[in-house]
């Protein structure tokens, strides 16, 4: 694969350098130092894996012992295998409903921010704060809200669905995966649209509302234009992070009721209990191709940007 | 960043004056919102303040009355805090370190000598890993790091480092290409070597990005709880994150030592993030735009 290639001529260059110093350079053996040692943890740490699990997938190895590669038997019984059908759309739903929510938010807020308020630095310090908070320690204070707070809220008020916990509904318990998802990715996403709000020049402003427009009218035909890459970048990086979503999950309802809310990751770590390590590895490298897809439409995406 | 936020904030402010006042409708509405956030830190102090006789009847919001801190003592022993916390600790600052210095000294040498095949082709490697999420390595990683006795909490400082290598490079390179170039030159005519020229003149230059990288490696391995609970063989060894899960499946009704518990695993980066506020809120900017 291309990943190992560059490790190949490092070891020629090594040697070769001392016949040609006359090229300006010298080889420096710091440089050399500074990289090299990098280079071959990251190399056992990232690359040997990433190859490991691809090589795995074509197997039937169940994680130590013999094996048989088997070809592509693995990935065709992913495609039947309910459990995963049931992770990917229940991930992919989740991640989409978590970025629109997100988005819609951190946007009202950074809106919020930059306009004419008291106490802009302490709001903005709140607002981040859920940035620095463990995801599954704060789903765990979640999750005595949902099932112990907001029942008895709900026999209070006498609503039928909010009686019992929401994590154990099997309807709803998406919902609490999206609410505290969402509670702790808007601050990142509000700091790239206050960065993109701050980016447009005031005169638009102005000139705007000598115009007559109202506020309203600005937010439509100057802002959200103007702030139209930011929101891709954010979508785009709010999908790829949500559909790793792992921390908040296993805080909240650990993937019930039954596997009803269940992410990709936590199918893959499945690979460890059931003896399905080569199957999981297909699921793996499966999720690594849509993660691959989804971080070249970012590039793009980023490049545009800044083309402009 | 945060200085031209800043400054365009004021000078904003300044234009508007006399002919905008407060927006008082916005202010309330943050407000309002400013408490969705505060709510679950409120009931997680509150809870943990509690006596055992007056948490049980779960009520989230009540004040603690009377005062207590049964919680905290019985919480402090039962997950073992002192070594949970050290242990979070030292991951923490060895992520923090190697991200930072690892990345740094690997950037310069990829930005000097970018004219080489070798470097350019090493810069396009490590960046090739930028898209891999830890699920995908996750099953191979624990199987590797078994083999090589790295299950405990020093393979998951490295494997910190190694997965944060990527864009952390990509960070420092972009900002090393920024860099003037007569800083380095006047040093090596002064007949620094390569090591002092780095130590002494690139990386004092490197400081606003290298804050930047602590900032997100700290907040990335202080809050991680996937890969240690997967790396990490020996229970005794866990992070405070993962040792958490203690109160999901044994004391589950003792609510005031749970969050007791939850409070002192928040509390060390809350608190450092009010004390740091300014400084990190623009490295987070950064950070947040560059990513």
């Amino acid at each position: 694969m291309t990943l190992t290639a560059p490790a190949k001529p490092s070891s020629g260059k090594k040697h070769a350098a001392p016949a040609q110093p006359v090229k300006r350079q010298r080889i420096d053996a710091t440089y050399f130092g500074f990289l090299v040692p990098a280079l071959i943890c990251f190399t056992i740490a990232i690359a040997v894996p990433a190859i490991m699990g691809i090589f795995f997938s074509f197997t039937d190895s169940v994680g130590f012992g013999d094996y048989n590669i088997i070809g592509l038997a693995n990935y065709a019984a992913l495609f039947t295998d309910p459990a995963i059908i049931g992770a990917y759309s229940f991930t992919i739903g989740f991640a989409l409903v978590t970025v629109v929510l997100t988005n819609a938010l951190a946007f009202l807020l950074a809106v919020g921010l930059t306009a004419q308020i008291r106490a802009r630095v302490a709001l903005r310090t709140i607002f981040v704060m859920p940035m620095v908070i463990s995801g599954i320690v704060i789903a765990y204070v979640f999750n005595f809200l949902f099932s112990n707070t907001l029942p008895t809220v709900g026999e209070h008020l006498g609503i039928e669905v909010l009686k019992s916990s929401l994590l154990s509904n099997p309807d709803l318990a998406w919902l609490s995966i999206v609410i505290v998802t969402a509670w702790q990715a808007i601050p990142s996403a509000m700091l790239i649209y206050i960065a993109g709000l701050m980016a447009i020049p005031y005169d638009l402003y102005e000139a705007s509302s000598l115009d007559g427009a109202s506020a309203i009218g600005q937010l439509m035909h100057v802002t959200l234009p103007l702030i139209v890459g930011y929101i891709g970048i954010n979508v785009i990086i709010g999908f790829k992070n949500f559909l790793g979503a792992y921390d908040i999950i296993v805080g909240l309802t650990n993937g019930g009721p039954g596997v009803k809310t269940r992410s990709i990751a936590m199918t893959i770590f499945t690979g460890f209990e059931r003896g399905d390590y080569a199957y999981q590895m297909a699921n793996a490298t499966v999720f690594f191709i849509i993660s691959l897809i989804i971080a070249l439409l970012q590039l793009r995406l980023t490049n545009k940007g800044q083309a402009k | 960043m945060s200085l031209s936020l800043q400054q365009r904030l004021n000078k904003r402010s300044r234009s508007r004056v006399g002919r905008e006042r407060t927006n008082w409708w916005a202010t309330g509405i943050l407000g309002i919102c400013a408490l969705a956030v505060l709510a679950p830190l409120f009931v997680t102090v509150s809870m943990a303040f509690k006596s055992a006789k007056q948490a049980v009847d779960g009520k989230a919001f009540s004040l603690p009355k009377p005062f207590s801190i049964e919680g905290f003592t019985a919480a402090w022993n039962l997950v073992n805090f002192p070594r949970a916390f050290t242990i979070s600790l030292v991951i923490t600052l060895v992520a923090v370190l190697g991200a930072v210095l690892v990345a740094s000294m690997a950037s310069y040498a990829i930005h000097r000598n970018w004219s080489k095949r070798f470097y350019r082709f090493s810069f396009y490697y490590l960046l090739g890993a930028m898209f891999l999420p830890f699920p995908v390595l996750a099953l191979s990683q624990v199987k590797l790091t078994g083999l090589f006795g790295l299950d405990n909490p020093a393979g998951v400082a490295i494997l910190h480092v190694m997965f944060g290598l990527s864009f952390n490079v990509l960070l420092f390179t972009s900002f090393l290409r920024g860099l003037p170039g007569e800083l380095e030159e006047s040093a090596r005519i002064d007949g620094a070597s390569n090591w002092t020229t780095y130590w002494r003149i690139i990386f004092p230059l490197l400081a606003p990005m290298s804050a930047t990288v602590a900032i997100f490696a700290f907040l990335s391995s202080w809050n991680d709880f996937m890969m240690p609970s997967l790396i990490i063989a020996e229970q005794a060894d866990q992070t405070l994150p993962v040792v958490q899960q203690l109160f999901q499946t044994q004391f589950s009704n003792n609510y005031h030592v749970s969050f007791a518990s939850y409070l002192m695993a928040m509390a060390p980066s809350v608190v450092a993030y009010l004390f740091t506020q300014r400084w990190v809120m623009s490295g987070l900017t950064q950070g947040a735009v560059k990513s």
